[in-house]
C-alpha cells in the first residue's frame, strides 16, 4: 500500500459524486413517501376501528421485525416471479418507502399522542370534524415535535441506502464496488472515500437535528 | 334549550352519572356545584357530546343527540365550551384561534371571520392582543380569548367547566366580568364553578350534584344560605 494509491481519489470522485446524488434523491423520496404512509398508518393505529388497528399494527411489526435486505430482495427478486418487474431504482424506492413508513408511523403516533387531549376536544367543541381537528390543530403541533425524529429517520435511511448497491442501483456503494473490481484493488482509498461522502451528509444533518431538539425543549419551557 | 332526560354515564364499571333529569331554559344561567369527582365535568361533556351518555336522552335546541356525526357537529356548533385549562391552539395567533372554526366549519370568508373576531376581542378587552401567541398571554387573558373563540361560532348556549380554577386569584375577576356581561346579554349558560359571587349576581339557579345525582337545586340565595339537604350543607361548610 503506497501513499500514491490515494491519488486514485480524484479519478473516482466524479462517479462517486454522481452516486451520491442518486443516494440523496432516492433517500429523499423514500422518506417523503414514508412520511405519507407513516401518517396514514400512524392515524390508523389510533383509530377506533379494531380491524384497522390490527392491520396496521401487523404491518409495523412485520416491517420492523425483518431485515431491510430481505424486504429489498422481496421487492426486487421475488416480485418478478408473480409478474411484477420493477427497475432497480423503483424497486429500491418501493422497499424503502414501505420500510420507512413503518418507522415513521411510530414517530407520527408518538407525536400525536404527545399533544394534549384538550386540543382535540377544544377543536371538536367548536364543531370541527375529527379530520378538521386533526388537520388544523393536532397534526401541525405534532409535526413540529416529530421533525427531529424524522431527521434521524432520514439519516438512518441515507446510510441504509448503501444496501441498494446489491440490486444495482447506481448509488455511492455501487460505484465504489465497481471501481474496486475494475481497478483490482485500491479498496482502502475507495471505501474511505465513500465513508467520508456519507459523513459529509450525515454530520451536518445530525447537527441540525440536535439543534432542532434543543429548540423544541426550550420552546416547551417558555 | 337544553333537555336532560334520565342521563346515565358509565366508564366501564364506574357509574358516574346516575340519572340526571333537568331542563334549562333559553337565557337561563345555571351554576353547577359539587365535590370533585361527582360528575360535573362529565355532565357538561355529555351535553356537548364529547362523552356519549350510556343511557338517557339529551335534546339541545330541539336537536336530539344521537350517534350521527353530522348531528353531533351541528349541536357542537350551537353549544360553546370553555375549559379549565383554556386549550387555546398554541401554534396559532389569538385571531387565528378565533377565526379557525368560523372559517372551516361555518364557511365564512377570512375577512368576515376576522371582523367577528375583532368584535369579540374588543368585548373581552383584548383587541390589542390579536396578533399575540397564547404563550405570550397571562392565564386570565388566555381564558378570555378562549371565551371569545367559543362565542365566534355564535352559539346558542355556553358551557363553562371551572373556567377560573386554574387562574391566579388576581385574574379571576377579569374572567368572571366577561362571563357576567355575557349572562346579562341573555346567553344561556351552564357554569361549573364555586365562585359564589358570580352565582349570586347572575345565576338564576344553582344545582348541587353529588355522586352523579342532582341532590338539590334552587335559587342561589336559597341553596347557598338555606340548603335543605344535609349533603349540600356538609359540602358548603367545606368550601365557604
Ligand atoms: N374518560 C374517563 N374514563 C374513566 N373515568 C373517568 C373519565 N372521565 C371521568 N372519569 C371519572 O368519573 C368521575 C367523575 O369525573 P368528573 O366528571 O370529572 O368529576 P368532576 O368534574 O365533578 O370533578 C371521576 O371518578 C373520574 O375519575
Ligand atoms: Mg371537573
Amino acid at each position: 500500500m503506497a501513499i500514491s494509491d490515494w491519488l486514485v481519489i480524484p479519478e473516482i470522485l466524479p462517479l462517486m459524486l454522481s452516486g451520491l446524488r442518486v443516494t440523496v434523491v432516492i433517500t429523499f423520496f423514500s422518506v417523503l413517501t414514508g412520511l405519507f404512509i407513516g401518517t396514514v398508518v400512524g392515524l390508523a393505529r389510533l383509530s377506533n376501528s379494531r380491524l384497522l388497528r390490527a392491520l396496521t399494527t401487523a404491518y409495523v411489526e412485520i416491517i420492523r421485525g425483518t431485515p431491510l435486505m430481505v424486504q429489498l430482495f422481496l421487492v426486487y427478486y421475488a416480485l418478478p416471479e408473480i409478474g411484477i418487474h420493477l427497475p432497480p431504482m423503483i424497486a429500491g424506492w418501493t422497499a424503502y418507502s414501505i420500510n420507512s413508513g413503518a418507522y415513521v408511523s411510530e414517530v407520527v403516533r408518538g407525536g400525536i399522542q404527545s399533544i394534549d387531549r384538550g386540543q382535540m376536544e377544544a377543536a371538536r367543541s367548536l364543531g370541527m370534524s375529527w379530520w378538521q381537528a386533526m388537520r388544523y390543530v393536532v397534526l401541525p403541533q405534532a409535526f413540529r415535535n416529530i421533525m427531529p425524529p424524522l431527521g434521524n429517520e432520514f439519516i438512518m435511511l441515507l446510510k441504509d441506502s448503501s444496501l441498494m448497491a446489491v440490486i444495482a442501483v447506481p448509488e455511492v456503494m455501487r460505484y465504489a464496488n465497481l471501481m474496486v473490481g475494475r481497478k483490482g484493488g485500491y479498496a482502502l482509498p475507495i471505501y474511505v472515500t465513500s465513508g467520508l461522502l456519507y459523513l459529509a451528509l450525515t454530520l451536518p444533518l445530525s447537527l441540525v437535528v440536535r439543534r432542532a431538539e434543543r429548540g423544541l425543549a426550550k420552546g416547551d419551557r417558555a | 334549550m337544553i333537555e336532560l332526560n334520565d342521563v346515565h354515564k358509565y366508564f366501564g364499571q364506574l357509574h358516574v352519572l346516575k340519572g340526571i333529569t333537568n331542563h334549562i331554559d333559553q337565557g337561563e344561567v345555571v351554576v353547577i356545584i359539587g365535590p370533585s369527582g361527582s360528575g360535573k365535568s362529565t355532565l357538561l361533556r355529555c351535553i356537548n357530546y364529547l362523552e356519549e351518555p350510556t343511557k338517557g336522552e339529551i335534546v339541545v335546541d330541539g336537536i336530539k343527540l344521537n350517534h350521527l356525526a353530522t348531528n353531533i357537529n351541528r349541536v357542537r356548533q350551537e353549544v360553546g365550551m370553555v375549559f379549565q385549562s383554556f386549550n387555546l391552539f398554541p401554534h396559532m395567533t389569538v385571531i387565528d384561534n378565533i377565526t379557525l372554526a368560523p372559517k372551516k366549519v361555518r364557511g365564512l370568508s377570512s375577512a368576515a371571520a376576522a371582523d367577528i373576531a375583532r368584535e369579540l376581542l374588543d368585548k373581552v378587552g383584548l383587541l390589542d392582543k390579536a396578533d399575540a401567541y397564547p404563550r405570550q398571554l397571562s392565564g386570565g387573558q388566555q381564558q378570555r380569548v378562549a371565551i371569545a373563540r367559543a362565542l365566534a361560532m355564535r352559539p346558542k348556549a355556553m358551557l363553562f367547566d371551572e373556567p377560573t380554577s386554574a387562574l391566579d386569584p388576581e385574574m379571576i375577576g377579569e374572567v368572571l366580568d366577561v362571563m357576567k356581561n355575557l349572562a346579562k346579554d341573555g346567553m344561556t349558560m351552564v357554569v361549573v364553578t364555586h365562585e359564589m359571587g358570580f352565582a349570586r349576581e347572575v345565576g338564576d339557579r344553582v344545582i348541587f350534584i353529588d355522586d352523579g345525582k342532582i341532590v338539590e337545586e334552587g335559587e342561589p340565595e336559597q341553596v347557598f344560605f338555606r340548603p335543605r339537604n344535609e349533603r349540600t350543607q356538609a359540602f358548603l361548610s367545606k368550601i365557604l
